[in-house]
């Protein structure tokens, strides 16, 4: 293999990894700090992508798709968090996971009866719609390239907002110490909203991304659901620094996996799952239990 | 007799159910061999298919072909009224085998259509071997069904895997490609659609360059993508489904690959995925036993009813309930509606010749049709037909023994 097809791999890795971090980000967020175990977060990210074909086939413009998508999933986990997850914080993972389940279940229906069965595919915007020749033959989609470049801004903004606002400041109280927190007069149960609405709205903004160089069907959340968890455990859970280097991972494994060892490459990443828990049964940057 | 030590009351009621019983028995024995009864009692079809998940268009197209079929025929099959019960199999192969108990033990079914799923379809072969059940396949591709687990009362109105990639290999040679690479899914059907193409590849004369796969049903495909740019091969064969096909040939365009190295593939690379595909798929040539311009008198005729009927494209989907439903009628027609003549019924049905939409179908020794394999190219948005690229080709059943 020369440099330069290396080199197409390594962009292939870490774009794949960056695209993983979106989503995975949400669910770390909402797991590591309400607690709460959200089964339904890849059907959140497969009703992102149909609510990016839905828009964008009425408008026809892309940006109105992503804010609009963002927007509509935003407020869905707002409603979400009011009528249902509220009252399961604190309360044992079970029940959570029954929740979220019965969630994925109700999306797929709902889904199914406003966009039907069928595959659909979403055009991305003009302007990114070329792409650049790199070897005799193999041309790279701008696209995806914007694609890196649109989740590293985004994972720039949650590292930002965690570690450098306020609100960020009460989140990191509240996923150190819950009761604390609240015992000190600060609105945490107003902030778990929105951290749910945040992770909900961040599923929604992978599914919106990745709409263009996918294709949107009924069953694209699955595998991603699948994905995000081994990243989340993989970095430590609740922890948004190791679900980025955890999905970096994870995307270096697979791309190079399926080039050097195709057989394989289907448990490869459970392999480095395995591989990393027992070095470090907390994840990568997981906290101690106590 | 037992009754007579039973107490009055209840003899009376015994007797009275006995006799009603016997009277039954004796009407129907007495009646049976005379077509007249035989055609009061509905035939029972049990079609189970998906009705929901992935596969549910698919589903839907072949129960409204069958139900065409059917109501063309004014609602009965050689004078048999038909009578439809219903299962959805959810393309879930681990409650296929309850599934099909329940259509044959509980529903007591005649004859079952289904289904779509090939590990499904495994699952429903099974029981039909155990239990003696008529089974008609109308689109599980698996091999195996025809080949070392064909049977008498197991019959397929589609293809087999190997019968639409075959003829690939001499089409790709003809045209020109001496080095080719394969991708597809790591599963059953993948593996033996490649595996057909290659053997029509290699006998023709032509070398492999190499066998690229992922996982079922993975669809990051950019990393073999780049693989393919790298070898280089002078023309690529493809077989993707669904929501895969659709991302494969986007990617494929967007990598600029369909601008060096031509797409070739298995019919359903492009079927039913087209719409989603758009301009991407221009070019892309496929085999399969359709073509959506198949420029036939039954054809349009066909297209035109289930239009009216349903107001949707026919697709071949559509066209492999339809022949399910020709199929039946063979064998209904062969003993006026009497399906208990089970040893005629499958002669018949083997013997069915008939102008299908797709073109004419006869039936091999595992109760495989024998059927034309067209050649199509994506041309404005739709499968056009190109040549036919196989006539009358018949898979080998490889492994099929018992015949009677």
């Amino acid at each position: 293999m020369d440099a330069l097809t290396f080199g197409v791999q390594l962009l292939n890795g870490v774009q794949y990894g960056l695209l993983l971090f979106l989503v995975a980000a949400g669910l770390t967020l909402v797991f590591g700090i309400l607690g709460v175990i959200n089964l339904a977060h890849g059907a959140f990210y497969m009703l992102g992508a149909y609510f990016a074909y839905w828009i964008s086939a009425h408008t026809g413009s892309f940006a109105a798709a992503l804010v609009g998508g963002v927007a509509i999933s935003f407020l869905l986990g707002l409603v979400l968090e009011e009528l249902f997850v509220k009252r399961l914080y604190g309360r044992d993972h079970l029940a959570q996971v029954l929740l979220s389940f019965g969630l994925i279940l109700v999306i797929d229906e709902v889904r199914q009866m406003l966009f039907g069965k069928d595959v659909h595919s979403v055009a991305p915007p003009a302007w990114l719609q070329g792409s650049i020749q790199l070897t005799d033959v193999l041309s790279y989609p701008v696209y995806r390239l914007a694609l890196c470049v649109v989740c590293l801004a985004a994972a720039g903004a949650i590292f930002y907002v965690i570690q450098r606002t306020r609100l960020g400041m009460i989140i990191r109280a509240g996923a150190e110490n819950r009761d604390m927190t609240r015992a000190l007069g600060i609105p945490f149960d107003l902030v778990n909203k929105y951290v749910f609405a945040g992770g909900i709205a961040l599923a929604a903004l992978g599914g919106i991304l990745v709409s263009p160089i996918s294709t949107v069907f009924p069953g694209m959340g699955d595998g991603m659901l699948i994905l995000s968890f081994v990243v989340v455990v993989l970095g430590g859970i609740g922890s948004v620094a190791g679900a980025a280097i955890g999905a970096l991972m994870i995307g270096l494994t697979d791309t190079f996996g399926k080039v050097f060892f195709p057989q394989v490459s289907s448990i490869l990443i459970y392999v480095l799952m395995a591989g990393v828990l027992l070095w470090r049964p907390n994840g990568l940057l997981g906290k101690k239990e106590a | 007799m037992s009754h007579s030590i039973s107490s009055p009351t209840s003899l009376n009621r015994r007797t009275l159910l006995m006799g009603s019983m016997g009277l039954l028995t004796g009407a129907a024995a007495f009646r049976f061999p005379t077509p007249a009864i035989a055609q009061s009692v509905p035939l029972k079809v049990g079609l189970m298919l998906p009705y929901s998940g992935t596969f549910a268009k698919l589903g839907k197209f072949i129960d409204d072909g069958m139900r065409l079929y059917v109501e063309q025929n004014g609602g009965s099959l050689g004078g048999r009224r038909i009578e439809f019960v219903q299962v959805d199999d959810e393309s879930k192969p681990e409650s296929a085998t309850d599934n099909m108990n329940r259509l044959v033990g509980r529903e007591k079914v005649d004859v079952v259509v289904g289904t779509v799923h090939s590990g499904v379809a495994m699952a429903m072969v099974k029981v039909a071997r155990d239990t003696n059940t008529m089974l008609i396949i109308p689109n599980a591709g698996v091999n195996e069904a025809t080949g070392p687990l064909c049977a008498p009362n197991i019959f397929r109105t589609s293809f087999s895997n190997w019968q639409v990639c075959h003829p690939m290999g001499k089409v790709m040679f003809d045209a020109g490609h001496r080095n080719v690479a394969t991708i597809t899914w790591r599963y059953a059907a993948g593996t033996q659609m490649i595996d057909a193409f290659k053997e029509g590849f290699t006998k023709a004369g032509g070398k492999i360059a190499d066998d690229l796969a992922l996982p079922f049903p993975e669809v990051e495909f950019q990393a073999l993508i780049a693989r393919i740019a790298t070898l280089k091969p002078d023309a690529m064969f493809a077989f993707f489904a669904g929501g895969g096909a659709v991302k494969f040939v986007k990617d494929y365009a967007a990598a600029g690959l369909n601008k060096s190295i031509p797409l070739y593939g298995a019919g359903f690379l492009t079927d039913g995925t087209i719409q989603a595909q758009g301009a991407d798929a221009a070019g892309i040539k496929t085999t399969l036993h359709y073509a959506d311009d198949l420029d036939l008198p039954a054809n349009k005729r066909f297209l035109e009813a289930f239009k009216a009927k349903t107001g949707n494209d026919g697709d071949i989907y559509a066209v492999q309930g339809y022949d399910a439903g020709a199929l039946l009628k063979s064998g209904l027609e062969a003993v006026k509606g009497d399906w208990s003549a089970r040893a005629a019924v499958v002669e018949a049905m083997r013997g069915a010749k008939f102008d299908s939409p797709r073109g004419p179908v006869s039936f091999n020794k595992a109760n495989n049709p024998v059927q034309n394999v067209y050649l199509r190219e994506v041309r404005n948005g739709r499968n056009e037909m190109i040549s036919i690229a196989g006539t009358a080709v018949d898979d080998p059943a490889r492994g099929c023994r018992v015949q009677a």
